[in-house]
């Protein structure tokens, strides 16, 4: 037992990197999001967070679940997570070749997500916050404008998923954030709320976004709908689902 | 007489129109439908399923599932899987395709008027995206999108039953739906009769698609899409099912001599409508937008974007027959060509092949020749004069040599040496006749400046002609002055040609 556990410390350190998670301080603000805070043209209004620099690693996921073994693959409640969860890593504590220490964790479902930000005495960010911190490059706060930002996205949706993910550590956007765009689709704490808009006679079916023509109902600029493509995927989802290409960051209210 | 009678016939029709159009018809009569009317354009609800469900054959393009020999209802179970795949889009350039079942156009689904269609979509675990499916040929909101939107590595379900017959495209509507279906997302159901099609001897499935790559065409490597170029609708490929040799070559369709071929034709889009022909052959039937109704004797055929039809033709001359867009540029610019090979005998009542080849000489298009005519009857009067000659020259030139040499004698700069004030000419008036008669190919330099390319033998002309023609030239725009006679032209004709570069 002792040999054991000693051996699972191994592991650990092996695959945690030495600092805990780090977290950078957004300003937050009045934001035009692709979604209107009314369902018509309204701003969004961010408050002050913070929010983790990277996506959260395989060697980062492996550790919550030696210390919160539910959340283990084999002994995680069905309605919290779908089959396809953590399948890639090769046994319930050994993520293995397919999913390697500084690879961004993916196959988790909304809930076990939520559990690890729980954990590090975070939460899921809002799709507000995730947009705003999105929107940022290198050098600007809102780099949207600039059809360089919306190619480097739909360079993303250009490449095949067949190879394996990229490790995190991406270039930081002006905040010190990674890998927004370019790297996983990432949960968001309101994901299934994303659809719903303040008055469904104003801004049309919720379902529309489904259909044909929607992107041509909702979306004010066309620039827009590489992130509204990003809000078709979550929308998607049901909070247990998983998919090889869904991650998560972390975030905090200051 | 009949044509008293037809023409009372004639009127009565109008009449009962007349009196339809007053008010809304009110026999039980009207409502019936007439019984030469077919079932095809009747709504398709023959009751509910019957027998044993069973599983739709899914073939991929350019092949048709076999027809149905069903004479009741059934419940059909269609799987189909949504895949994202990079695949070769051209020679050396590859592209990232969002497919229904691993090809573009997707798989081909066949069912039955009156069938009730249960439908699973799948999304393969390593999709990126969310996917959905809208068949033209549902009845119900959204086509199905509603009921099929599907993350990565699930599966929705929904049934319809495919109550109109036809020939009917399906698509992915997920936002953008542009995106969705310019990467490949759409296909064909066949919805058929529920007598069945004709018999044919073979079925091909060919689909038209617009892309958008941020390269050029035939541009080498992974191309990415490029949003803009589809938003102006500029596309960089236009396509037969889905890659630029898909039909040609080793994959070109294939029929024998005296057979019929059915072709379902659909148009993916997103953006472009098809001018669909078949170069030597003429659509003995078409059913345009896939409806019921059948057009004959058609050339080429309008296929909206979002769009089907059926075209069928009956195989005659062997050969090869070249499928496009008839928007002609796509096809010899943007890919959408495809080939119909047809092996067998040679029919020459029908086709002859090349009966003759021979010279037609049509850059004598000048409108008066009338200089020519005269000096052609003064040469063989033995009186023609320099004069005439020089007329005739003029006239001559025009037809011919002022394509290059300019009507002023002048050439163009660096490219087409002068003939006016020409030291070259001068120096060596008799040289010109070999030159005309022999081409001049390389290195001479007139007037001081050098030129370097190529004259082609003028043999079109004849010793007359050129004799014209020169004596106009030495007697224009300041050179020398002279007289050519048809004699020494065919005398310079005898010669060995001229030099660019002189001997030493």
């Amino acid at each position: 037992m002792r040999v054991r556990l000693a051996l699972a410390w191994f592991g650990l350190m092996l695959a945690l990197p030495a600092a805990a998670a780090e977290y950078v301080a957004l300003p937050g603000g009045t934001f035009t999001s692709v979604l209107p805070a009314d369902g018509k043209a309204a701003a969004a209004q961010v408050a002050p967070f913070r929010l983790r620099t990277e996506l959260v690693t395989n060697g980062e996921f492996l550790a919550f679940v030696q210390k919160h073994p539910q959340w283990q693959r084999d002994k995680v409640a069905g309605i919290l997570a779908d089959a396809r969860y953590l399948t890639q890593w090769e046994a319930p504590l050994v993520p293995g070749g397919q999913a390697l220490p500084r690879q961004p964790v993916t196959r988790v479902s909304w809930f076990a997500a939520q559990a690890y930000c729980e954990s590090e005495g975070a939460r899921l960010p809002s799709w507000y916050e995730w947009e705003f911190a999105a929107a940022a490059d290198a050098t600007r706060r809102d780099a949207r404008a600039d059809p360089a930002w919306r190619e480097s996205i739909l360079g993303w949706y250009s490449r095949p998923s067949s190879s394996a993910l990229p490790e995190v550590g991406g270039v930081a956007n002006v905040y010190g954030v990674r890998d927004m765009n370019g790297l996983v689709w990432e949960w968001v704490d309101d994901f299934n709320a994303l659809m719903v808009a303040s008055d469904s006679r104003e801004q049309g079916d919720p379902d529309l976004l489904k259909f044909c023509g929607a992107g041509a109902i909702s979306l004010q600029e066309k620039e827009n709908y590489a992130v509204l493509m990003r809000i078709a995927m979550l929308s998607a989802l049901k909070a247990a689902d998983t998919t090889n290409n869904l991650g998560f960051r972390c975030a905090k209210s200051n | 007489m009949s044509r008293p009678l037809s023409t009372v016939l004639a009127a009565l029709a109008v009449f009962a129109l007349a009196a339809c159009s007053d008010k809304p018809p009110a026999s039980p009569a009207a409502a019936t439908p007439p019984a030469s009317t077919s079932v095809a354009s009747q709504r398709g609800d023959f009751g509910p399923p019957q027998g044993e469900p069973i599983h739709a054959v899914l073939t991929s393009p350019p092949h048709v599932p076999p027809p149905i020999h069903r004479n009741y209802p059934a419940k059909v179970i269609v799987e189909l899987e949504v895949v994202e795949k990079e695949m070769p889009i051209s020679e050396g350039v590859s592209y990232t395709f969002w497919t229904f079942g691993g090809t573009v156009p997707g798989s081909f689904i066949r069912v039955r008027q009156g069938d009730t269609v249960e439908f699973h979509l799948k999304n393969a675990p390593d999709s990126k995206m969310p996917h959905n499916i809208d068949l033209h040929g549902v009845t119900g909101p959204g086509g199905g999108a509603a009921s099929s939107f599907t993350a990565p590595g699930h599966e929705s379900q929904f049934t319809f039953k495919a109550l109109n017959q036809g020939i009917f495209v399906y698509h992915c509507a997920t936002a953008p739906v542009g995106m969705h279906i310019a990467n490949g997302m759409y296909g064909l159901i066949l919805v058929e009769p529920p007598e069945g099609l004709a018999p044919v001897d073979h079925e091909y499935y060919v689909m038209q698609g617009d892309f958008y790559t941020t390269g050029k065409y035939r541009q080498k490597g992974l191309q990415p899409f490029d949003m803009e170029k589809a938003i102006d609708e500029h596309p960089t490929y236009v396509l037969f099912n889905g890659r630029e040799g898909a039909l040609t070559g080793d994959n070109a369709l294939t029929a024998k001599t005296n057979e019929t071929v059915r072709l379902f034709v659909g148009n993916g889009g997103p953006n472009l409508v098809s001018s669909f022909h078949v170069i030597g052959e003429i659509f003995d039937k078409v059913q345009p937008e896939g409806g019921t109704i059948a057009q004959h004797n058609v050339q080429t055929t309008l296929i909206p974007s979002g769009g089907a039809a059926t075209v069928e033709f009956h195989t005659d001359v062997p050969g090869s027959y070249v499928l496009v867009d008839h928007s002609i540029f796509r096809a010899f610019n943007k890919g959408a060509l495809g080939i119909l090979k047809v092996d067998g005998p040679e029919d020459k009542s029908i086709y002859s092949g090349k009966e003759v080849d021979s010279v037609y000489l049509g850059d004598r298009s000048e409108p008066n020749l009338k200089a020519v005519t005269v000096a052609a009857q003064a040469h063989a009067a033995g009186t023609l004069t320099k004069e005439e000659q020089i007329a005739a020259g003029k006239q001559l030139f025009t037809g011919t040599c002022s394509v290059c040499h300019q009507a002023n004698g002048e050439g163009l700069a660096n490219v087409f040496p002068p003939l006016a004030k020409s030291d070259f000419l001068a120096a060596d008036p008799k040289r010109a006749m070999s030159i005309v008669t022999h081409g001049l190919t390389g290195k001479i330099t007139v007037n001081g400046h050098e030129y370097d390319s190529v004259m082609p033998p003028m043999s079109q002309l004849n010793d007359d002609e050129v004799a014209n023609i020169l004596t106009y030239v030495i007697n224009s725009w300041d050179n020398p002055g002279g007289q050519f006679s048809k004699e020494d032209v065919a005398k310079a004709r005898a010669e060995a040609g001229p030099h660019a570069e002189p001997e030493h």
